[in-house]
């Protein structure tokens, strides 16, 4: 029987998010191409779901029909889930650097087909959470108790398709639902304030009928209480705004936008490894 | 020939039918189950049909969810808003996750009449053609509908299933004890030339054929309803036998059945053709006949191309 195991303290996550962090910066510098910032943003809530007892799943068993899903919708940040799903026991650590290599299961962006433990395809942007919709219907026809998890940019939040999926999702009070928004103020383009503004985000989100948590998604002990909040909520989706900076944990990649889709060189690696060091 | 229902509605039945044997069966509309006919399934299985509303993109990912933990999902809209909304969610979610989802597409075709190009789906089986995986298959009657129907739910993996919106032509007046995907059904031989067809252009190539052997000549009818994965062997056969090869649908010139016919032939059996389709261009608003008469979807139009091919060979 699936069980959640017991999450690390906040030390030990703290320290996990850097491994991951460090595992992120020297893929993308052996690709040679990839997504850093989006991918850094998102390292400690992969952290607290993978390592905090908030997923439910299982390496030895990781198609369990009752495992807990995690859909990554703004799937360019893939590295950072393969880092996590490898410290987790999912992927041999030293397969990590095959990133983007022909022949590697490790697509540029999440592919089932080749590695069935992405539970969706992603990479055009505002898919994800129609299909952890679909999941969350078919975990309640099932009275199974799986929870499924989405994460979602802030500028894929730009596409149609995410508030078809919001407004359906609130409507039919989709619960074992949640949407963790990674909002890391930045797009391609430059920043989401520039680009297509999409506040006040919190407000759209709870008139869809979403149950909202908005928290600093770099604070282990935050980003841990929003999770477990989510869990208690019954009766509507979960909307979980993280407030993240792009390229968090490595100085010359915080804040900066250049970084949203750049490998570093060998130099810029070493610099930031020994920032996450 | 003698009209029975309409391929929407036999699909709506079939569905209603497969619901009580297969509880994995889930069933997804966008606001049009009225007209799809699906709603004959949710009257008969609430619990188990998902209204979505007019969002075709967002159907087509949920159907995605379900299939990913184990549902069998139908999903059907008109084939314009279906494939057109939602193809690029059919691409990454469906096809290339490999999902087992199913979708109908109804009111395919220029035969929807009156509600003219907005509503008429006639790119939809080359968009679906171009989905990696994906069965395509339009059948011609209520008959085919509802085995194809049930081919599609045991078949393992995407398949897209074209409907149209008016009575059909009965073709399969005795029945048809089960659809195979991927084979032709000759429904006449003869020597001169063959005639594929599939979905409404059954019927008038069914009767062109028979005003042709009122003059002497000999057609070889087949109804070619699965065209992914097409039945290469029976065109090849064809074109080897009957030496000319006449390709009739109610889609654009482009990636349908012909399409797919003249791939056939051309790698492995040469033989002049010629096509009755829409052309490249758009209708416009009529009654189903009007257009099909304007567009030159009629017997007459099928017998004249069949005539001009032969003087070809």
């Amino acid at each position: 029987m699936l069980a959640q195991s017991n999450g690390l303290t906040l030390d030990a996550l703290r320290d996990k998010a850097k491994v991951i962090r460090r595992h992120v910066v020297e893929m993308i510098t052996a690709a040679k191409s990839g997504h850093p910032g989006g991918s850094l943003s998102a390292a400690d809530i992969l952290t607290a779901l993978y390592f905090g007892g908030v997923l439910r799943h299982d390496p030895a068993n990781p198609l369990d029909p009752n495992r807990d899903r995690f859909i990554l919708s703004k799937g360019h940040a893939v590295p950072v889930l393969y880092a996590t799903l490898a410290e987790a026991g999912y992927i041999p650590v030293d397969q990590l650097t095959t990133l983007r290599q022909l022949g590697s299961t490790l697509q540029g962006h999440p592919s089932k087909a080749d590695l069935p433990i992405m539970e969706a395809s992603t990479g055009s942007l505002g898919q994800g959470l129609s299909v952890g919709v679909g999941m969350a219907l078919a975990a309640k026809m099932d009275m199974a108790d799986y929870r499924v998890y989405v994460m979602i940019g802030d500028g894929e939040a730009e596409e149609g398709q995410i508030w078809e999926a919001a407004m359906y999702a609130g409507a039919a009070k989709v619960d074992q639902l949640v949407a963790i928004l990674d909002y890391n103020k930045c797009q391609l383009d430059g920043t989401i304030e520039e680009i297509l503004n999409w506040e006040p985000v919190a407000e759209k989100w709870a008139a869809f009928g979403w149950h909202i948590i908005e928290i600093n998604g770099h604070d282990m002990a935050e980003i841990l209480r929003a999770l477990e909040e989510a869990r208690q909520i019954t009766g509507k989706p979960v909307c979980i705004i993280a407030h993240t900076v792009k390229g968090e944990g490595v100085s010359f990649m915080a804040c900066n936008n250049e970084w949203h889709g750049k490998a570093p060189t060998a130099d810029e690696c070493a610099k930031a490894l020994a920032e996450l060091a | 020939m003698q009209l029975g229902k309409a391929t929407r509605e036999a699909y709506g039945e079939a569905l209603a039918a497969l619901g009580a044997e297969m509880p994995e069966l889930v069933v997804l509309d966008a606001d049009l189950s009225k007209s799809t006919m699906s709603k004959k399934f949710a009257d008969k299985f609430p619990e188990r049909f998902f209204n979505i509303g007019i969002a075709e993109a967002n159907m087509v990912g949920i159907a995605a969810g379900l299939a990913s933990a184990g549902k069998v999902p139908f999903a059907s809209s008109f084939a314009s808003f279906l494939i057109c909304k939602g193809f690029d969610q059919m691409r990454m979610s469906v096809a290339y996750q490999g999902e087992n989802v199913k979708f109908c597409g109804t009111h395919a075709g220029i035969s929807i009449g009156e509600d003219g190009v907005s509503q008429q789906g006639i790119e939809d089986i080359a968009l679906a053609c171009a989905l990696n995986g994906f069965v395509v298959i339009a059948p011609a009657d209520e008959t085919e509908m509802r085995a194809a129907v049930r081919a599609a739910a045991l078949h393992q993996g995407p398949v897209y299933l074209r409907a149209g919106r008016p009575k059909a032509p009965i073709i399969y007046p005795d029945g048809k004890s089960e659809f195979v995907i991927g084979k032709a059904d000759m429904l006449r031989d003869g020597r001169d030339l063959t005639i594929i067809a599939n979905g409404l252009l059954v019927g008038p190539a069914l009767e062109a054929a028979e005003q042709l052997a009122g003059e002497g000549i000999a057609v070889r009818v087949l109804n070619m309803a699965t065209i992914k994965p097409l039945d290469t062997d029976a065109v090849v056969a064809a074109a080897k036998e009957t030496g000319a090869i006449l390709v009739a649908e109610e889609h654009i010139n482009h990636g349908g059945l012909g399409s797919a016919v003249a791939m056939a032939v051309t790698a492995h059996a040469p033989a002049p053709m010629a096509f009755v389709n829409i052309g490249d261009r758009y209708a416009e608003s009529g009654t189903g006949e009007a257009l099909m008469e304007k567009y030159g979807l009629t017997t007459a139009d099928v017998a004249n191309a069949a005539k001009q091919l032969l003087a070809r060979k």
